[in-house]
C-alpha cells in the first residue's frame, strides 16, 4: 500500500480525503462530497466554465492548457453525442499521483466528470486505467456502483432532470495511450495509434463526437473548485496557474512521497524541506522537475524557481505531470539518459518515423555510449538527432523523447566526455551490475 | 444436442461467469469493440494467455477478423501470446526505482529464480519480467506480481515475498484437493 506523507507547508485541498475512508461513499458525502454537482446543477453550463475559467485550473496531464477554456471549446450543439473521457492512464515516469486519488478518493473523479459533462452537455463520460492499475479499477467500479444505486448516476441524477452514465475502462499497458488521441483509439478498440490534429477532440472525439479528455487530477481537481469558490481556489497559486497540484516527489531524496503545494512552490524548499533533502547526506546533481519527458536542471537553476507552468517553462523545461525526479551525485547521467531513451524506445508506437527510428538509434548510441564504445562525434550526433525529432511527429512522444535527452547532453557534455576513449564509466560501482536494458 | 441448440449456444470456451461479463460488456458501449481491450485483459486473466481459441472466441464475440484481434493485442505490453507463471514478477527498473536500487532488486530475482528477463521457472510457478514505469515512483522500487504491487523494497525481501507466494500456492492446492 502506497505510503502516505505529510508535511507543514503542505495545503491539502485535493488530498485532504486521503486516508479518511472517503472510498465509501456514506464518507464521502460526510466530509463534502457530491455538494459541487448538485450546486452545478442549479445552473448553467455557461456558469460552470466561467466558473472554471476563473480557477485558473490548467490541465494536470502535462500540458497545462487551460481547463475552462478547453471546456468552452465544446460545440454547443452537435448533431452526434459528446463525451466527457477522463484520462488515467498515468504512465510518465516519475508519477503515481492518480493512483492515490484512485485509491483514496474516486468518488472525486466521478462528481468531477458528472459536472463536466453538465458543462459541456454530455451525458456519457468514461474514466479510462492503465491496466496495471487493477486493484485501483476494482474501487472505482465500486464507487461507480454506488453512485448508481444512489441515483447519483444513471437516470434523473439527484432527482433532476440529467441523466448522466459513466463506464470505466481498462487499458493493458501502453504509455502512448496517454496521449489523447490515443487514448481515444484504445477506447474504441484499437491499437494506441496518434490521430492528426485537427480537428481537436473538443470538436472531432470519440466516436466521431465532441469530447473533453482531461486528466484524472485535473477532474478531481474540479469539485474542490466549487466547494471552495473558484476565486479562493485561484488565489492559493500563482498569476495565471490557479490552485495546488499533487507533487510526486522521488529519487535521491529522504523522504520520497506524493505532496500537495501550492503551485509556485519554490523547488529548492520542495527538495530539502518537503523531501527531507538529498538521501545520506549526499549532494544534488540535477532534478527532472515533470515527470522522464521534461528537460533535467541543474541545482543552479533551482534557486529560485517556483513550481508553476509558466516559472518551470521560462526557466527551460516544463512542469508537465508533477513528477519531480531527484538526482544525487553519485549518478551517471549518462546511465540516466540511457534508460530515460530506452523507455521511450520501447513505448513509441511507430507511427511517425522520426519517433521510431530517432528512439531506437538514440538508445543504441547512448548504449554504445554508456559502454565506453562512444567517439566525440556521437556527442553532436545525439544532440543532433533528438534535436530534429522535435516537432516532427504526430503526437508529443517524439518530443517527450526528444527533449530530455538534449538536454543531458547540453547540461551534461563533460559527463559525456568522460565516458570517451574507452574509460569505464566513472560512477560504475564494484559489485553493483552494469545498466541492462528492457 | 440438436443443431438448433447449437445456433443459440455458440461455444465458448470461457467460464460461465466470464462468458456473462462478456456479454454484458459487448452491450455496455456505444460502439461493441470498445470492449476488445478489457475482454482480452479478462480472457488472459481465466486462461493465462491469449490461445488461438481465445483470440477466435473474443472476435467472434465481437464480430472482427481474428487477424484484427492479433493486430491490437499485439500493440499492448500486458498481452501475451505466451503462457507466463503462475505468479508473473514484473519488476519496474524505470529512472525512479533505478534511482533507488531497481536493478539490484531485479539481479536478486533473477538469482533466486534462476531465470532471465520474460524467464518461467521449471514448476511454472514464477516467471520474471524487467517493466517500465508502473506508477510507483515515490514508493521505489516497487514491483506488481499479477495485479499486486509491493513497493519500497529492498533485494533482501525477495525470498520472503517468494515464499509467502508459494504457500499460498500450496494453499490453493491444498483446498483443491
Amino acid at each position: 500500500m502506497p505510503r502516505l506523507v505529510s508535511h507543514p507547508d503542505e495545503v491539502k485541498i485535493i488530498s485532504r480525503r486521503f486516508g479518511q475512508g472517503a472510498e465509501k461513499i456514506d464518507r464521502y458525502i460526510e466530509l463534502g462530497g457530491y455538494e459541487s454537482v448538485k450546486k452545478c446543477l442549479a445552473q448553467t453550463p455557461d456558469w460552470i466554465i466561467n466558473e472554471m475559467k476563473a480557477s485558473n485550473l490548467r490541465g494536470r496531464g502535462g500540458a497545462g492548457f487551460s481547463t475552462g477554456m478547453k471546456w468552452s471549446f465544446v460545440p454547443k450543439q452537435s448533431a452526434k453525442p459528446k463525451y466527457v473521457l477522463v484520462n488515467g492512464d498515468e504512465s510518465e515516469p516519475g508519477t503515481c499521483k492518480d493512483h492515490l486519488i484512485f485509491l483514496h478518493d474516486p468518488h472525486s473523479v466521478i462528481e468531477g466528470t458528472i459536472i463536466a459533462g453538465l458543462a459541456i452537455g454530455a451525458k456519457l463520460g468514461f474514466i479510462y486505467l492503465r491496466g496495471e492499475y487493477r486493484y485501483l479499477l476494482r474501487i472505482v467500479e465500486k464507487a461507480v456502483a454506488d453512485a448508481y444505486e444512489r441515483g447519483f448516476l444513471g437516470k434523473g441524477i439527484f432527482g433532476t432532470q440529467a441523466d448522466f452514465d459513466i463506464i470505466t475502462q481498462t487499458g493493458a499497458g501502453a504509455y502512448e495511450v496517454g496521449e489523447e488521441s490515443a487514448l481515444m483509439e484504445s477506447l474504441e478498440g484499437k491499437r494506441g495509434i496518434p490521430r492528426i490534429k485537427p480537428p481537436f477532440p473538443a470538436v472531432v472525439g470519440l466516436y466521431g463526437g465532441p469530447t473533453i479528455i482531461n486528466n484524472a487530477e485535473t477532474i478531481a481537481t474540479v469539485p474542490h473548485i466549487f466547494a471552495m469558490g473558484a476565486e479562493a481556489y485561484s488565489a492559493v497559486g500563482t498569476p495565471r496557474n490557479g490552485g495546488t497540484r499533487l507533487f510526486c516527489l522521488s529519487g535521491h531524496v529522504e523522504r520520497p512521497g506524493v505532496y500537495e503545494l501550492p503551485m509556485g512552490y519554490n523547488l529548492k524548499k520542495m527538495i530539502y524541506e518537503v523531501g527531507g533533502g538529498i538521501r545520506g547526506g549526499r549532494k544534488l546533481k540535477a532534478v527532472v522537475p515533470g515527470g522522464s519527458s521534461t528537460p533535467v536542471l541543474l541545482p543552479e537553476e533551482i534557486e529560485n524557481l517556483g513550481m508553476d507552468f509558466d516559472q518551470v517553462g521560462k526557466a527551460g523545461s516544463m512542469l508537465g505531470s508533477g513528477g519531480v525526479v531527484v538526482i544525487d551525485d553519485q549518478t551517471c547521467i549518462v546511465e540516466f539518459a540511457l534508460r530515460t531513451i530506452s523507455f521511450y524506445q520501447h513505448e513509441s508506437c511507430g507511427w511517425c518515423i522520426p519517433c521510431r527510428e530517432g528512439t531506437d538509434w538514440l538508445k543504441k548510441s547512448l548504449k554504445r555510449f554508456h559502454a565506453g564504445f562512444g567517439t566525440a562525434s556521437d556527442i553532436d550526433n545525439i544532440r543532433y538527432l533528438a534535436e530534429n525529432m522535435l516537432g516532427r511527429t504526430f503526437c508529443p512522444l517524439g518530443d517527450a523523447a526528444a527533449m530530455p535527452t538534449a538536454a543531458f547532453v547540453k547540461k551534461f557534455r563533460k559527463e559525456f566526455e568522460d565516458h570517451l576513449d574507452g574509460k569505464p564509466c566513472p560512477y560504475a560501482k564494484e559489485g553493483v551490475p552494469q545498466l541492462t536494458v528492457v | 444436442m440438436s443443431p438448433k441448440n447449437m445456433k443459440e449456444e455458440p461455444l465458448t470456451i470461457f467460464s460461465p461467469q466470464l462468458s456473462a461479463r462478456f456479454d454484458a460488456l459487448v452491450q455496455k458501449y456505444p460502439v461493441k469493440r470498445s470492449a476488445l481491450i478489457p475482454m482480452l485483459l479478462y480472457a488472459q486473466d481465466e486462461v493465462g494467455y491469449l490461445s488461438d481459441a481465445v483470440v477466435a472466441d473474443v472476435a467472434r464475440r465481437i464480430g472482427i477478423t481474428e487477424l484484427d484481434v492479433r493486430s491490437v493485442a499485439s500493440y499492448y505490453s500486458m498481452l501475451r501470446f505466451k503462457p507466463a507463471g503462475k505468479y508473473n514478477i514484473q519488476v519496474c527498473t524505470n529512472i525512479c526505482c533505478m534511482l533507488r536500487g531497481g536493478y539490484e532488486l531485479f539481479d536478486r530475482f533473477r538469482e533466486e529464480l534462476g531465470v532471465e528477463h520474460k524467464g518461467i521457472t521449471p514448476d511454472g510457478l514464477f516467471s520474471l519480467e524487467e517493466v517500465e514505469c508502473i506508477g510507483a515512483c515515490s514508493w521505489a522500487p516497487a514491483i506488481q506480481v499479477n495485479y499486486d504491487f509491493h513497493d519500497e523494497l529492498d533485494p533482501d525481501r525477495v525470498p520472503g515475498i517468494l515464499d509467502s507466494y508459494r504457500s499460498q500456492a500450496k494453499a490453493e492446492g491444498e483446498a483443491h484437493a
